[in-house]
């Protein structure tokens, strides 16, 4: 890509501008002296016409730049008003409209820096004429630039598969797009296929999912991969490339049928190992189906639990078992290099772990259960078959759900995790079916803020579920009475009554906060976006622009950019697919010139300017020995500009030239 | 190296066979102590509760007078009692934190002569024992080692709240670890270790303080301890002196020894009875120490 | 039985003090006190709110909302033994030993209190035992303060005293420190009069 100058030599031509001063109503009129800025701008040598209008941005106000552009030959257009943010590309494109390159248009912030933050009117016009004044002479020095053009590849990456990455998935899918899906697990699904019900309905949560997973599996245009992740991503916008790798799975996919014989004939009589699926409340072989409802329905070999992988010395009875001759244990890593235009992470969420709170006895005594755990007792394909047990096999006469753990913490996580308020009465409700148990629910606020949340809210209030309103301290074994003798205790203060009080009960249940995934600085540093502050990824803008990151491409979807329910994580993944298609459809990206340049026969090759760049932009040409700037990764922020030791490194726009004669305009008038 | 040595007021009257057994102990481990010429009382909590600054400069003064009896290099400063430690503690982060107070306190220091370089840390017994003498050591040390004895090791919690310095502030075990290498069985409790004993409450509202004491000693007999140790003399004394109270206000034959962790240890590294303090107690440990020796 | 007599329980506006929650969390400790979202995890783990008047938790809603007579004339603050168990389990790390504290001066600097109520009685007792000697003896304090607020306990613990004076655990003279008491003395004097100094010109500058 042409990463040299734009041909244009600065200063080439004599400037003729145009200048004209905004009284933006009484926004600016009201503090600085329009018509006083007006006749100094006239008395700058360069300036042809000056001129006050009262709205420069509406089309009156535009007709006025197209019509002097025409009529007296102007090359360089100055705006007096507000700030570039808001009106820039408006007068840019007056100019366009004239047959005048829209950079050779320079705006002047008379109402952000002058207007709306000065109180005397003397000083406020004064500093105008210094600002327009700069932006006089500073414009001479333009030259004329082309936005450049990218071409975007239809195909897109999705890294995740769990509900956001399917929906995302099957959206970009039925859009005619090859989709390319990673998933790091052995199935698709993700946490949602661990839930039994969903709130508020309490729909089944397979019932509504697996017939997607199946979609995703027999798209012809999807492209699925699980036990994969994307290695490494290089390119930008429109022209991604990444490498996928690929975990062996000891089994041929193509074979396999999910049959289940290999696991029966396993030398292993009994599971050892915990099963990540059941949260570790169950043991598995090490050939194992991950859930039976997985997709793809194959088995896969732990190869750090196997016989065979670790020693090399097994009967090998699964060999035997397997009338497809499906097992493989020449596997190895592999990878695949793909070629897309966007990407959707959708990489989810991990769950608190209570150990970290010591008070809470999760670990050390017996029946105290994170929430995702009971999400499994109470599903039929979980350890106990749907059923809700203690460690001894019975059912429990009473249990404590406590909102909260690790959440609204200034010690763990400051911020709500928004679905565990539902989650927990959900829970209790579920419980409260399966064992008729009394269920005591321990809460600070009660959240529920979604469509029928407040509805489910007030059905849990007429089921019986007690509502202590009060955090709790501890969960102890300790017994002050003799009801509490062998029970787990836990103390709160009821502070809607105003006392302190102990509930003996037998099983406790701790709804943990959601968290980032434990490697997501790993995963931004592949795609190149930000993390907020707890780790979540960042969106471009928190209330207009949820689903898309500072890197143009890369979309977000579900869990990984903020905890959040499966309607709004559905809702963002369409969002996410939508804004992909938007930039796939239209075919193109075009990207301002404001960027970097590096002058190759100023360049030494000395590479200080590398490691400066925070978007990664900057490339070293080994043949030429100079360095190099993808004008598309580039955003123009300055750095490697500054850094440079020899002034190659230059920026359009923001020559030295227009910089230091902007600074001698607003020192001229002072 | 040599620790400045803090006793604190406690240490010199109820605490007295604390400060014996510890230095006793000290003695023996190598660990070289110097009492603080001209220390005074740190405050303890009702200094707080009375004067800010007063109990600020109060307890610094004691920091001062060390810097100004070691003017060179860092001090560290051994406070066998937890109210001690902690309050020394706390005045030495205002000093440095607040703003007016810090300056105020400050320019009194130096008006008495004594600058205020904030170079001394303050430690407890139990950190120097375990960490500077380490557990090894203690084992050799212990040539009569406590085999049988069933002891509950009661922190208190000054020494593990609010800063967390030398140990867990969930489940320490400083103290345990202590007694352990010292041949003795150590109870497990977390529920109780670390819980308030009512501090001066059982003098002034005994009801509720003395309550918190006996449910300490309720659970320590529960889980069959012989003896309970402690690293306070505050809580030593809640937890000794007033079972005469307990007995009748629980209707509970409760009788249970609560020893000093150093008179344990002590007992453990074969120094005799009388120079341990062991003869003042109120409730006889000898019962269960012979049993040990046994 | 609790009386069924009927009493009229309203707080206007004009009845609070609307700066007392500022003034409390201007004070060492008080940092935080309005991100406490009530959430009860204080009172659940303090080991004697269930004698309070107000639980912690209430305390801080009452200091707040500006209820200064509630706050410092009941036993909630006395109560603290000062375990730090609520500082260390608040959520939104609010040091509220401290904010105890802090409210135990401001009930002393008021005269807040019932005059025979033993902690408050303590606590300035055993300040004027080390103001005047430097170091504080249990002997004396204790005496002292049953002396003012309750005779008859003194009767209930002399067993107990007698047993620790024979066995040297009690001194019956006054320890003296090191070098002149006077220097303590000296040294609060002077601290108290340049703190003075420096709020007054603080008060000034702002």
């Amino acid at each position: 890509m042409d990463t040299s100058n734009n041909g244009n030599k600065p200063g080439q031509e004599r400037a003729k501008v145009g200048v004209y001063v905004c009284a933006c109503g009484l926004n600016i009129a009201s503090k600085v002296h329009i018509d006083e800025v007006r006749e100094f701008a006239g008395t700058l040598p360069s300036v042809g016409v000056a001129r006050d209008y009262k709205f420069m941005c509406s089309d009156p106000g535009q007709e006025l730049i197209i019509n002097d552009i025409k009529e007296h030959g102007l090359n360089r257009i100055v705006v007096a008003s507000c700030s570039p943010l808001l009106h820039e590309h408006t007068f840019r494109k007056a100019c366009e409209d004239a047959g005048l390159n829209p950079y050779h248009f320079q705006m002047a912030n008379i109402r952000e820096h002058v207007s709306w933050v000065t109180e005397d009117m003397e000083l406020a016009t004064e500093k105008a004429k210094s600002l327009v004044a700069a932006a006089v002479e500073r414009v001479a020095f333009h030259y004329a630039l082309e936005k450049k053009r990218v071409d975007i590849n239809g195909n897109v990456l999705v890294v995740g598969g769990g509900i956001a990455g399917i929906t995302a998935a099957l959206n970009l899918a039925n859009a005619g797009k090859q989709v390319y899906l990673v998933e790091r697990q052995p199935s698709i699904g993700g946490h949602m296929a661990q839930f039994d019900k969903t709130f508020p309905t309490l729909d089944c949560a397979a019932c509504i999912l697996t017939p997607k997973m199946s979609e995703v599996k027999n798209h012809p245009n999807i492209t699925m991969w699980t036990m994969s992740e994307v290695e490494n991503v290089s390119g930008y916008v429109g022209n991604f490339t990444a490498k996928v790798k690929h975990y062996p799975r000891y089994i041929k996919e193509d074979s396999c049928v999910g049959c289940n014989d290999c696991i029966d004939a396993c030398v292993f009589k009994n599971g050892k190992w915990e099963n990540e699926f059941d949260a570790g409340l169950s043991l598995r072989k090490p050939v194992y189906m991950p859930f039976p409802q997985a997709t793809p329905s194959t088995v896969l070999i732990d190869p750090e639990a196997c016989l065979y992988l670790m020693k090399g010395k097994c009967k090998q009875t699964c060999v035997d078992a397997c009338e497809r001759d499906a097992i493989d244990f020449t596997q190895q890593v592999t990878y695949d290099e793909v070629e897309v235009g966007t990407v959707v992470l959708s990489t989810g969420f991990k769950s608190f772990d209570p150990k970290r709170m010591p008070e809470y006895a999760y670990g050390r005594l017996d029946n105290v259960h994170t929430s995702l755990e009971i999400e499994r007792l109470v599903n039929s394909t979980g350890p106990s078959g749907g059923e809700v047990v203690l460690k001894n096999g019975e059912k429990p006469k009473s249990v404590g759900i406590i909102h909260c753990v690790g959440s609204r913490d200034k010690r763990h996580n400051p911020y709500c995790s928004s679905v565990c308020c539902m989650a927990s009465l959900k829970l209790a409700h579920l419980i409260k079916e399966r064992t008729g148990a009394q269920v005591y629910n321990f809460y600070i606020d009660m959240r529920t803020p979604g469509k029928g949340y407040e509805e489910f809210y007030d059905k849990l209030l007429g089921e019986g579920v007690h509502f202590i309103r009060g955090r709790v301290a501890e969960v102890t074994d300790w017994a002050m009475t003799p009801e509490e003798e062998g029970k787990l205790v836990i103390r709160a203060e009821d502070t809607m009554i105003g006392m302190a009080r102990r509930i003996p009960v037998d099983m406790v249940v701790l709804a943990v906060a959601l968290e980032p995934q434990p490697d997501h600085e790993d995963i931004r540093r592949t795609f190149n976006i930000s993390c907020s502050k707890e780790g979540w990824f960042l969106e471009r803008h928190p209330k207009l622009a949820p689903v898309s990151t500072f890197s143009d491409g890369i979309y977000l979807a579900g869990a990984c950019q903020g905890p959040k329910d499966i309607p709004a994580t559905v809702a963002q993944a369409g969002a996410a697919a939508g804004e992909a298609l938007a930039l796939i459809s239209r075919g193109y990206m075009e990207i301002e010139p404001n960027t970097a340049w590096i002058d190759p026969d100023l360049c030494s090759g000395c590479k200080t300017c590398l490691p400066q760049c925070p978007y990664t932009a900057i490339t070293r040409n080994e043949d030429k020995g100079v360095a190099e700037i993808n004008p598309v990764l580039c955003k123009g922020c300055g750095t490697c500009v500054g850094a440079c030791p020899s002034g190659a490194a230059q920026q359009h726009l923001f020559t030295d030239d227009q910089v230091y004669t902007e600074i001698e305009g607003i020192l001229s008038h002072v | 190296m040599k620790y400045v040595y803090y006793p604190g007021c406690s240490l010199k009257s109820s605490g007295k066979p604390y400060e014996e057994s510890l230095l006793e102990v000290f003695k023996k481990a190598g660990v070289e102590v110097e009492e603080l010429g001209g220390w005074n009382c740190c405050g303890a909590t009702a200094y707080m509760s009375v004067d800010e600054s007063d109990a600020m400069a109060l307890a610094g003064r004691n920091l001062a007078l060390a810097e100004k009896e070691h003017p060179e290099g860092r001090i560290e400063m051994i406070a066998p009692c937890n109210a001690c430690y902690l309050v020394l503690m706390k005045a030495k982060k205002q000093i440095e934190e607040r703003a007016h107070l810090g300056a105020a306190v400050q320019d009194a220091f130096s008006r008495a002569g004594m600058t205020y370089r904030g170079e001394v840390t303050i430690r407890h017994p139990l950190d120097v024992l375990v960490n500077d003498v380490g557990l090894d050591r203690i084992k050799e040390l212990c040539t009569r080692p406590l085999k049988g004895l069933k002891v509950a090791c009661y922190y208190g919690c000054q020494i593990v709240r609010p800063y967390a310095t030398f140990d867990d502030q969930f489940n320490p075990m400083t103290m345990d670890n202590l007694l352990r290498a010292a041949g003795a069985e150590t109870v497990e409790w977390t529920s109780m270790k670390a819980r308030c004993c009512g501090g001066t409450l059982t003098g002034t509202i005994d009801s509720a303080g003395q309550r918190l004491s006996y449910i300490i000693l309720k659970e320590a007999r529960r889980l069959q301890a012989d003896v309970v140790a402690t690293a306070c003399p505050l809580c030593q004394f809640n937890l000794e002196c007033y079972q005469g109270s307990m007995r009748k206000r629980f209707d509970d034959d409760l009788e249970m020894p609560s020893l000093f962790f150093s008179q344990l240890l002590g007992h453990a590294m074969g120094i005799k009875r009388r120079k341990l303090g062991l003869q003042d107690m109120l409730v006889s440990p000898r019962k269960a120490l012979k049993a040990c020796e046994a | 039985m609790k009386s069924l007599e009927i009493e009229r329980r309203i707080k206007y506006e004009s009845e609070v003090n609307p700066d007392f929650g500022k003034e409390i969390a201007s004070m060492t400790g008080g940092e935080d006190l309005y991100s406490c979202i009530q959430c009860g995890t204080c009172s659940s783990t303090c080991p004697v709110s269930i004698y309070m008047h107000y639980t912690p938790r209430r305390v801080i809603a009452l200091t707040r909302a500006g209820f200064e007579d509630e706050v410092l004339t009941h036993n909630t603050i006395w109560l603290c033994a000062s375990c730090y168990a609520c500082t260390v389990d608040c959520p939104k790390e609010i040091r509220i030993t401290d904010v105890m504290y802090a409210l135990k001066r401001k009930a002393i600097e008021r005269g807040a209190y019932p005059r025979r109520f033993p902690v408050p009685a303590l606590a300035k007792e055993f300040y004027n035992s080390v103001h005047r000697s430097g170091r504080s003896n249990e002997i004396h304090t204790v005496t002292k303060t049953f002396l003012k607020t309750n005779p008859l306990k003194l009767f209930k613990n002399a067993a107990m005293g007698i047993k620790l004076l024979l066995r040297g655990r009690l001194q019956i003279r006054e320890e003296k420190m090191e070098g002149a008491p006077a220097e303590v003395r000296e040294l609060l004097d002077a601290v108290r009069q340049k703190r003075k100094g420096l709020e007054q010109e603080a008060a000034k500058t702002v």
